[in-house]
Formats: C-alpha cells, structure tokens, sequence
C-alpha cells in the first residue's frame, strides 16, 4: 500500500519535475526570440546597406538617381535639430526636475504637475507634430523651419528628461545635503556645488538617451514639415531642413527595388550615430557610477 | 608709529571686506530668490505643453465637427475625405487590427521572456540579456518600418501567396516585436519586486520553480503586469510609421489581415503631407483624427496607472 503511493507520489513529482524543464526551455526561447528578431533586423540591414555604404554615400546630397544619392542634407539636418534641440530640452528638463525636487511643496500643484508629467510621456508622438504644427508653425509663423522643428521635438523627449533629471537628484545622498545646510551654505549655493556636481553624470546620461529618441522619430517632424527633397545643409534657425529618419522614409517608400538598399544604407548611417551616442551614455555612466 | 600704520590700513581694509561681503551677499539673495522662479516657469511648461495639445486638437476638431457632424464622424463607415466622406470607423477597426496582432505577439513572448528573466536566469545571464532586450525598443519605428516592408512581408508572403504588398499582418508582427521589451521590462520588474520570502516558502513547500512562477510570482506581480499590457497597447495604438510603411493607405472597414488598411497615425500622416492647405477640410479632418487618437492612448494610459495603483499587492 505504502509502496504504491511512494511510486504514485515519485511518478507525480517526476511529472512536475519535467514540467518545470519542458517550460524553463519554453521561457529560454521566448526570450531568445526577441534577440533573433533583433540580429535579423541587423543581418537584414547589413546585408542590402553594405553595397551602397560608403564615404560617398555620407558626404552627398540626395539625388533622383539611386546610385548618386546620399545621406549627407539628412545628417547635417539631425546634427542641426540636435543643436537647437539638445540645450532646450536639457535646460528646461533639468531646472523642472530641480524645481520638483528641490523647491515645490508637496500640494496638488506638485502632485499634478508630476501626473503630468507621466502622461504627456505616454502621448504618441505625432500628437505632438500637430502640436508643433499649428503652435510653432502657423500661430508663431515660423513655417517649416528647422527652429520649428527643433521645439517640437525638444517639447516630445521633455518628459524623459525631467524623470532621468529627478532620478539623478534623488539618487544624490541625504548626508551631502545634510553636510551642506550644516555648513551654512543657502539651497542655491547647495544646488550649484553639492546636488549638480553629484547629479550631473546620470543627467548626461538621461539626456542623451532622450536625445537619442529624438533622432529617430520620424512622425511629428513629416508633421511639422521636414523637407524629403533638399540638397542643402541647413544655415540658419529659419533655413529648411531634412533629417535622418525623414530620408530614410522617403526611399522605402519609394517602389523601384534599388532604393530599399539606399534605404539600407541610409539606416547603417542612423544607427551607427545612434550606436555611439548610447555607447557614450553607457561610458558616462560607468565612469561616474562608482563615486558616491 | 609702524604698528598704527598698519592698523589703519587693516582697518579700512575690514571696512571694505564687510561692505563687499554685503553687497555680495545682497546679489546671492537676489538670486536666491529670482531662481527658484525660473525652475517654476520650466515646470509649467510642462503643464503649458498639455493645454497647447487640448487647445490645438479641441480648436481645430470643433471647426471640423460644426461642419460634418460629430455622430456622422464616429459612426460612419467610409473614409474617404478627398471624396467628402469622414466616418472614422474604418481608421478605427484598422488600429483595433494593428493593436490585436501586436498584443498576441508580443504578450506571450513578453511575459514569457519576463519569467525566465526574473525566476531562471542567473543575475550575470539577466544583466546581459536584458539590455540587449531593450536595444529593440531603442531601434527608430521608420527602422522597423523598412524591416516589415522588406523582409516580413516577403516571407508571409510565401505563406499566403494572397496577401497584399501592404497588410495589418506584416505591421502588426513588427509592432508586436517593437513592444515586447517594453512588456517583458515592466513585467520583469513587478516580478522582481515581489519579496523573496514569498517565493523561498513556496519552495520550501516543494514547489518546482514553475509552480512558483506560475502560482506565486505572476499572481502577486498580477497588477504589474496588466499595467505593462495596457501601456504596451497605448503605445502600439499610437504607432506611426510602421503602420505608414507596411500597412498601406487604403481604409477598410475589414478583419481580414491580409489586405492593407489605414491606422489613424497612418491618416494622419497622409492627410498632413499630401500639401493640405491650412484651413481646408482635410486639414481639420487630421485633427479630428489625431483627437481620437489622444482619447484611445490618454485612456489606456489612465487605465495603466489605475491598475498598477488600485490593485497593487503590497507586502
């Protein structure tokens, strides 16, 4: 009697055992699943992009033939919006994550605010286009212009911004602060010598994470009016402009099959610059992590 | 003599210090007042942006509702607005389309990737995992947009030689893929904050880790989970350019994922490109769209911060 039962309850436990197997290699896959997909992507790319990337293909104009065109209007027009957009949207980010943070009462104003702020990070991006377009565009008369472009996007990686920002300043330990005050220095002098010098490595870091979304939207700025046909860099605030993304676009969509492999290539430029921008974040963050 | 000298000059030297001090001191309160107000206007920017969003798509949605109806809009069937007919079911069932295969492909692999992640994988397979899961969420949708277009949909293809150059079903995949990291690292997270103990007893009882996982771990990181879903699927619905690229521009009130449809964002972006002139129909018709679109995705992403708040397991 005794015995059954042992070899009832072993069998069970046999049973469980390989269930836990069979559906440990199920989670495995699935996992690995994602990764596939990702390395497929990039064979993908590689493989069409390789043939038409080269030096030339970056330092050229875009051009109505495939084996003349190039990247170059769409990489001065991102480094371009970069440059109107990196100072806005890190300056506004990080005074608003030190005004929360810092300065606000817990009162609903704070409260809300910071719902806010959580929500407008959860809006599609070309909702934000639309803002730009009928605030920066028509209401502000700037027309398709590259400052125009610049605040749109800068408006659309605010809120990660500000939450990278405030993780940063809580990140910074009590007894600093604590030290500071005791020293008799007053919040600003606090601020600038104690919160910023500790907080600013995973304020870079944020940033250019933000940043690097930045770069690769493609929506609002269809919106706000990024160029597809420009055989220029953009001069000025009020010049047109193209960008990465904008050019990629245009190619895939067109039908005739050479332009997917310039589409290829084009996409080899964006994530290399991409590829940098998060190894750099990366860098700056381990360089600094260990310090408090 | 030498000594006085010398005093007075210590004097006058003080006399000074102290004044500049004051002066100095006068500015830094000066300043000390003048910055938090500054770091004030920078926050409420953000509060501005909102209202700029509600003002912008409530102004230019109600011009386009005053003309064609608001009933006519939600209820209407075809969507054709160069032709005049605005009835933005179509663009709906589209997105409904997109956001249904996306969520079947990427909430198995997701949560499943979750599980592995938080209950089987040692810590050094996890912290080399889990970035590398998260690259797919940082690769650019116009990216994604050319993989679905030019490799997905060439293999189905081969599946179902019927299906359209653009289709829901090659777009919904890669939005699918494009969500995965974002269910499976919000789910990972819930999971890992459900406390040790919980699972060290489940164990000590002589439960296989797949017990665990399936009757311990996911019931208490439930809230979490549902939270991650939710937000998941406001950000597929809110998806742009792969539905652009890989599902066409034609509405159609269909089910059927073989054949191209229209996404919302898709209209959007058709309706603002095509050089509409400032004030034509076409023109609100894009707003009335993109109002729409603000509902569904502020809606779920209520929903997700309602879930993971009301129903959280605390311990």
């Amino acid at each position: 009697m005794l015995g059954m039962d042992e070899t009832k309850v072993q069998g069970r436990i046999k049973n469980r055992q390989l269930l836990n197997k069979i559906f440990r290699t199920l989670f495995f896959f699935s996992t690995l699943i994602g990764l596939i997909v990702l390395v497929m992507l990039l064979a993908r790319v590689l493989t069409q992009g390789l043939g038409w990337f080269d030096w030339e293909f970056i330092t050229t104009m875009p051009a109505p033939f495939a084996d003349k065109t190039g990247i170059l209007a769409g990489l001065g027009g991102t480094i371009a919006l970069m440059i109107v957009v990196a100072p806005v949207s890190i300056i506004v980010g990080v005074s608003t994550a030190l005004y929360l943070e810092m300065y606000a009462r817990q009162n609903k104003l704070t409260r809300f605010i910071q719902v806010n702020i959580s929500n407008l990070a959860g809006v599609p991006s070309i909702v934000y286009g639309l803002l730009g377009l009928t605030f920066f565009v028509y209401m502000l008369q700037m027309g398709y212009t590259l400052i125009a472009g610049g605040l749109t996007l800068s408006l659309l990686i605010l809120p990660v911004i500000i939450v990278a920002s405030q993780e940063a300043i809580r990140a910074v330990p009590n007894d600093l602060l604590e030290a500071s005050y005791g020293m008799g220095a007053t919040k600003l002098q606090t601020i600038v010598r104690v919160i910023l010098p500790a907080a600013i490595p995973g304020m870079i870091t944020g940033s250019i994470l933000a940043l690097s979304r930045a770069i690769g939207e493609t929506a609002p700025l269809i919106v706000v009016g990024a160029a597809t046909t420009i055989y220029s860099v953009p001069d000025g605030l009020l010049s047109k402009y193209s960008a990465m993304p904008i050019q990629i676009y245009y190619w895939v969509s067109k039908p005739q099959a050479e332009w997917q492999f310039v589409a290829a290539a084009g996409i080899m430029v964006l994530l290399i610059v991409l590829l940098l921008m998060n190894a750099t974040a990366v860098f700056i963050r381990n360089k600094f992590q260990k310090r408090l | 003599m030498m000594g006085n000298i010398k005093e007075d000059k210590q004097k006058i030297d003080v006399q000074q210090m102290i004044n500049e001090k004051k002066s100095t001191q006068n500015n830094l309160k000066i300043i000390e007042k003048i910055v938090p107000v500054f770091l004030f206007l920078c926050a409420a920017l953000s509060i501005l942006t909102t209202v700029g969003i509600l003002f912008t798509l409530l102004r230019e949605s109600i011009t386009f509702f005053g003309e064609q109806g608001f009933f006519s809009f939600i209820t209407g069937t075809k969507w054709n607005p160069w032709a005049g007919d605005f009835g933005v079911l179509p663009l709906i069932t589209g997105t409904l389309q997109i956001t249904v295969i996306s969520i079947l492909v990427a909430l198995p692999i997701g949560l499943a990737s979750a599980i592995f992640l938080s209950e089987y994988a040692s810590d050094k397979v996890r912290r080399t995992i889990k970035p590398t899961l998260e690259v797919l969420a940082g690769v650019p949708t116009v990216v994604y947009g050319y993989f679905a277009v030019s490799f997905v949909t060439p293999i189905l293809r081969s599946i179902f030689p019927e299906i359209g150059i653009f289709n829901a079903l090659s777009a919904g995949l890669v939005v699918g893929i494009m969500i995965v990291p974002m269910i499976a690292s919000l789910s990972e997270d819930a999971m890992n904050s459900v406390p040790t103990s919980l699972r060290e007893g489940a164990l000590a009882l002589g439960s296989t880790r797949l017990e665990v996982a399936l009757k311990v771990v996911v019931p208490a990181a439930f809230s979490g989970i549902v939270a991650a879903t939710v937000l998941a699927i406001s950000r597929a619905i809110g998806e742009t350019m792969i539905v652009t690229i890989a599902a066409g521009a034609s509405p159609n009130l269909t089910f059927d994922p073989l054949v191209s449809i229209q996404t919302l964002t898709a209209f959007i972006v058709q309706g603002i490109k095509g050089d509409t002139t400032f004030g034509s129909m076409i023109y609100y018709s894009v707003y009335a769209v993109g109002m729409t679109l603000f509902v569904f995705t502020l809606a779920m992403n209520l929903l997700s911060q309602y879930i993971a708040r009301k129903f959280r397991e605390e311990y």
